[in-house]
């Protein structure tokens, strides 16, 4: 079992309110997966400005010095820190790989910064501070490991790609054989977990040229299994089930937001829920919204 | 009428504090907020009238108690109900009323997939449309479907009856559809009106029911396995 929440704004009006509605919606989905629990957080890019969540597998790590060496502004967020650079995304991928190996890099976009541990959602946001952020977009998951180790790095979200992000309830079976194929057109994995296989062959398939859409279609056409996903990008948020819809899923939209979570108490403390067209997608059904007009 | 606060008390304060109420009394349940496993459990005959949206479980293996949910339900509503009701006003997600082996529970809504699946003598009035895979194996009651149903409808069903009012997108392995008799059209009659459904014409609904070729193993077909 695990939970998910998502929460895509519609109006700017809410953006201040982003950090609390998800740590409320995260914390509501804590007894559905106690081990581990990740968020991604969405806010308006600075253009040309590329960042990067990092983490040090050991505390003390020296983010300023990492910083002078790559010439990128630091922002440090609890023990992780978050690097902003306007240099080529792929250059600067590369020069933290030879510089500083031990580091995971959790996630880089121009919108997206993630944060992911083994703990408490409750701890987690408090560490990370996710109360206080600002955002027109988050998605977060809260983990009870069935197929992979309690490890931070396979907890959630897997972020592929830049401003990808990849959340999922339920468990892949055929990973195993669709991760073979995929390392073979040349894919590189870092754990051995059934969720980052489906994380990137979305990947895979959005570098290609598909749409978020056309991408998850080709994932319940791959991938065996029980899965409820929530997949996020700078300007959208989908959500897919199994064909058996063996996890659950809820929607709840109005004007201003469309939410999602595994169950409906994430969505009750939400603003005027009590308003809200309240649905559950059905087996196979993707739903994608797109973020309408870039809000200032 | 007492009132029972889900802000204030938790699930299980909640439900010793019903468990405990003498038959004949009547209780509201607020702010239930989505919460799960409300008025589970209870043997009392009581009404409880569940103020909002609830979560997983509500009323299951109840043997009394007649409860009404003024919202939608999560999951597994009414499981394993022995007796009493459960009237849902709003929608039920999935496997609404499994393994009911008595009672009857009501959906003024719809239903999701897998509605009373493996239901074992329970009695379920859906007014709207039930998911895929509704009353799989499905061994002894009653479903009535004021709406459509999905696909998969009474896949692998032992003895349990449905009829339903509207269009049936595909019927699983050994469910097949069945001529009215008048005493199916008597229950149909009763049971619309026992749920206060205006909508269903007893005479026009479709009876399915197993066409019995699963019913025992088959030695001679072993090889095909």
């Amino acid at each position: 079992m695990c939970g998910i929440i998502g929460l895509h704004l519609r109006t700017p009006a809410l953006e201040g309110e982003l950090g609390v509605l998800a740590t409320q919606m995260l914390e509501a989905m804590t007894d559905r997966g106690p081990d581990s629990a990740g968020i991604a957080i969405y806010d308006d890019a600075r253009p040309g400005v590329t960042r990067y969540s990092l983490r040090s597998p050991a505390m003390g790590y020296d983010w300023t010095g990492l910083g002078d060496l790559l010439d990128a502004e630091v922002r440090l967020v609890g023990t992780d820190a978050v690097l902003s650079s306007s240099g080529d995304p792929d250059a600067f991928v590369a020069r933290l790989g030879s510089k500083a190996p031990e580091l995971d890099l959790v996630s880089w976009g121009q919108s997206l910064e993630v944060f992911k541990d083994v703990g408490s959602p409750r701890e987690i946001c408090e560490r990370y501070g996710i109360r206080s952020r600002t955002g027109y977009q988050a998605i977060g998951h809260t983990r009870m490991a069935t197929e992979s180790a309690v490890t931070t790095q396979h907890s959630h979200p897997f972020s592929p790609a830049a401003d990808l992000c990849f959340v999922h309830n339920g468990s892949f079976s055929n990973y195993f054989t669709v991760r073979r194929d995929l390392e073979g057109e040349g894919v590189r994995f870092e754990t051995d977990n059934d969720t980052e296989v489906g994380a990137r062959l979305v990947a895979l398939e959005m570098a290609r040229g598909s749409d978020l859409g056309d991408a998850l279609r080709t994932l319940a056409k791959t991938m065996d299994g029980f899965y409820t996903l929530l997949v996020s990008t700078k300007d959208q948020f989908a959500v897919v089930r199994d064909p058996f819809a063996c996890k659950p899923a809820v929607v709840a939209e109005t004007p201003d937001y469309v939410a999602m979570s595994s169950e409906y108490r994430a969505l009750a403390g939400l603003p005027d829920i009590e308003k809200a067209e309240v649905f559950e997608p059905m087996p196979e059904e993707i739903h994608t919204w797109t973020r309408s007009t870039v809000m200032s | 009428m007492d009132t029972l606060n889900c802000d204030e008390l938790t699930t299980r304060q909640i439900n010793e504090r019903l468990r405990n109420l003498p038959d004949g009394s009547k209780v509201f349940v607020s702010q239930p907020r989505g919460k799960h496993s409300l008025a589970v459990g209870l043997t009392n005959r009581i009404d409880i009238i569940i103020d909002g949206n609830a979560g997983y479980y509500i009323g299951g293996l109840g043997d009394g108690p007649d409860i009404t949910v003024l919202g939608f339900v999560g999951w597994g509503v009414g499981e394993n109900l022995m007796n009493g009701t459960i009237r849902v006003q709003g929608n039920a997600s999935e496997s609404a009323g499994s393994s009911a082996h008595g009672g009857l529970l009501v959906v003024e809504g719809d239903s999701s997939l897998r509605t009373g699946i493996s239901l074992k003598g329970g009695t379920i009035a859906v007014a709207g449309d039930v998911g895929a895979m509704s009353a799989f194996m499905a061994q002894a009651g009653t479903i009535l479907v004021g709406g459509n149903a999905g696909d998969a409808l009474g896949d692998s069903l032992y003895e349990a009856t449905i009829y339903v009012g509207g269009g049936i997108r595909s019927l699983g392995s050994d469910a097949r559809i069945e001529d009215l008799t008048e005493a199916d059209v008597l229950i149909v009659k009763d049971l619309a009106a026992l749920a206060g459904f205006d909508h269903i014409e007893p005479e026009n609904v479709k009876k399915v029911a197993s066409a019995k070729q699963l019913y025992n193993f088959d030695a001679v077909k072993a090889h095909k396995y």
